[in-house]
């Protein structure tokens, strides 16, 4: 691999984790709420595309339809029945609820498909590839993944600045007492938020799932790639997030590269140095404003 | 006129802080009336008991013959009253023009809209725009009762309109009101400007340590009186 086709695998590599930090990134940029389920919520959406895709013989891309409108009501519930009860002026209830969560996914995804790996097969567009030159291919499904994280961020972006209920999500962001006094219902806000994030966190856990293997405890390692996007971009920024995704793709694949050639570290260790770095020079991310963050 | 607001043996306060007893008060509708008071007599928290940011502990209080007390804090707006909170708080990563807009989140009918606001504050229009953390204090606040009026309410309550603001710009907002009064607005209004006060309400009410300690129209009520009232009896 050549250092520009790393490049370009990073790009569509930053993809897959910005779709990852995309829940987080609401669910904290409104609701100032920290999920710490959200790693373990993307492997029970790959697991439940797995029985879906067995019990009704369909590609994994169409399950996405079965669990995307699943995982949504899920969030919405969980939110107005349990997550509510945990928000305050203190974090620490809201982490460890949702630490529980994750444990009892995990648990239950051990208890019922067992500790072996598992794949979803989305047929030949997993190897397909465009030959750009010599040096550079691009996978159909990176290139997919991309698209869909751009297309995701997109429809978000015009959701939340276009439309009624966008001003509202922004307004409560701002002063859930006074968009109150506006007839903005918070709780009703914070659970439309968390059934988005629940749907977007399906589609990242379906898509990493075609493209690598999973296992039950895949989850917190899907949560700190997430998180590290979310910081690097810019907590609550949802173009940040792209950002932030991308930059940590770039990192581990350029990362990788070194260590092939050099035997320097490995790719995933560069993620992190560059996460630490942005959280040490600049704290509030890439595209945070600084006070909000 | 007929009673719109009809308030009886009202308590609040903040946990065990008790800042107002037993508050009798009736505004009918299309009034204006003006609550005065010192520091801490409790006239925001009267406000704030009735757009339900302020739970109240005892009493009663009717808006348009129902218990508003029982009406939970973000469907009071639907019901019809909108408040102007003392110090603003716009929304300040939205532009002016989406700060009106989230006024009018429960699109309840009426005639106020953002061309509307922009005829009764013109200093508005050129602003719509820009994003409201960017405003002067005067500006902000024509931006927040401009966002109130947007709910097309039938009480409009204004805290401390004049609270930080150069004695121009308390002037240009005082100017508007007779034309938000003339919509058939009924208006409930705490200021600590009482001049301010007393030239645009039919009735002024003045708080004392959380009691009504005077109350009549402003052609009633002398200055020694409202001295009186404001500070306390030891104060003529």
């Amino acid at each position: 691999m050549t250092w520009a086709n790393a490049v370009v695998q990073g790009v569509l590599l930053g993809g897959l984790f910005a779709l990852f930090a995309t829940g987080l990134s609401l669910a904290f940029g409104i609701m100032r709420f920290v999920n710490l389920a959200h790693g373990d919520l993307a492997v029970l959406a790959a697991f439940l595309a797995v029985s879906t895709t067995a019990a009704l013989d369909v590609n994994p891309f169409v399950a996405l339809l079965v669990i995307v409108p699943g995982f949504a009501l899920g969030g919405y519930m969980l939110q107005r029945h349990v997550f509510a009860r945990t928000m305050g002026a203190d974090p620490l209830p809201s982490i460890l609820v949702t630490f529980g969560l994750g444990v009892v996914i995990q648990n239950a995804l051990l208890e019922h498909y067992s500790a072996d790996s598992r794949g979803l097969d989305a047929g030949s567009i997993e190897t397909g590839s465009a030959q750009l030159t010599d040096d550079i291919a691009v996978g159909w499904f990176p290139l997919l993944t991309l698209g869909v994280a751009v297309a995701v961020l997109v429809a978000l972006q015009l959701v939340f600045s276009r439309t009624r209920a966008g001003r509202a999500f922004r307004a409560t962001a701002d002063d859930p007492a006074i968009a109150r006094l506006m007839g903005i219902d918070d709780r009703r806000v914070y659970a439309r938020i968390m059934a988005i994030a629940f749907a977007t966190v399906a589609v990242a856990g379906v898509f990493l799932g075609i493209r690598q293997t999973f296992g039950p405890a895949d989850g917190p390692a899907a949560l700190l790639f997430g998180f590290e996007a979310v910081v690097i971009g810019g907590l609550g920024s949802l173009w940040g997030t792209l950002i932030g995704g991308i930059v940590l793709g770039v990192a581990q694949t350029v990362g990788n590269q070194v260590d092939v050639q050099y035997g320097v570290l490995s790719g995933t260790l560069y993620g992190h140095l560059i996460f630490l770095a942005v959280l040490a020079l600049r704290p509030q991310g890439l595209l945070g404003r600084r006070g909000r963050a | 006129m007929s009673g719109l607001l009809e308030i009886a043996g009202l308590d609040a306060g903040y946990g065990d802080f008790q800042a107002l007893f037993g508050i009798d008060l009736d505004v009918a509708e299309h009034e204006t009336v003006a609550v005065i008071g010192a520091n801490g007599a409790g006239k925001t928290t009267l406000l704030r008991t009735l757009a339900g940011l302020v739970e109240a502990t005892a009493g009663s209080v009717r808006f348009a013959g129902e218990d508003l007390l029982a009406v939970p804090h973000h469907r009071r707006v639907d019901l019809g009253i909108a408040l102007v909170p003392e110090g603003r708080h716009l929304f300040p990563s939205l532009t002016v023009e989406e700060n009106l807009l989230v006024g009018a989140h429960t699109r309840r009918p009426g005639t106020w809209d953002v061309d509307r606001v922009v005829d009764v504050f013109p200093l508005v229009g050129p602003l719509l725009r820009r994003p409201a953390d960017v405003l002067s204090g005067g500006e902000q606040q024509a931006v927040a009762i401009g966002r109130a009026l947007m709910a097309n309410p039938s009480l409009l309550l204004l805290d401390e309109v004049s609270l930080g603001l150069a004695p121009v710009a308390v002037k240009g907002l005082y100017a508007a009101l007779p034309a938000i009064i003339g919509e058939g607005t009924t208006v409930l209004i705490v200021e600590q400007d009482i001049g301010q006060a007393l030239s645009v309400s039919d009735r002024v009410v003045c708080l004392l340590e959380g009691r009504i300690s005077l109350e009549g129209t402003p052609a009633e009520v002398d200055r020694a009186q409202i001295t009186a009232a404001y500070f306390g009896e030891g104060a003529v």
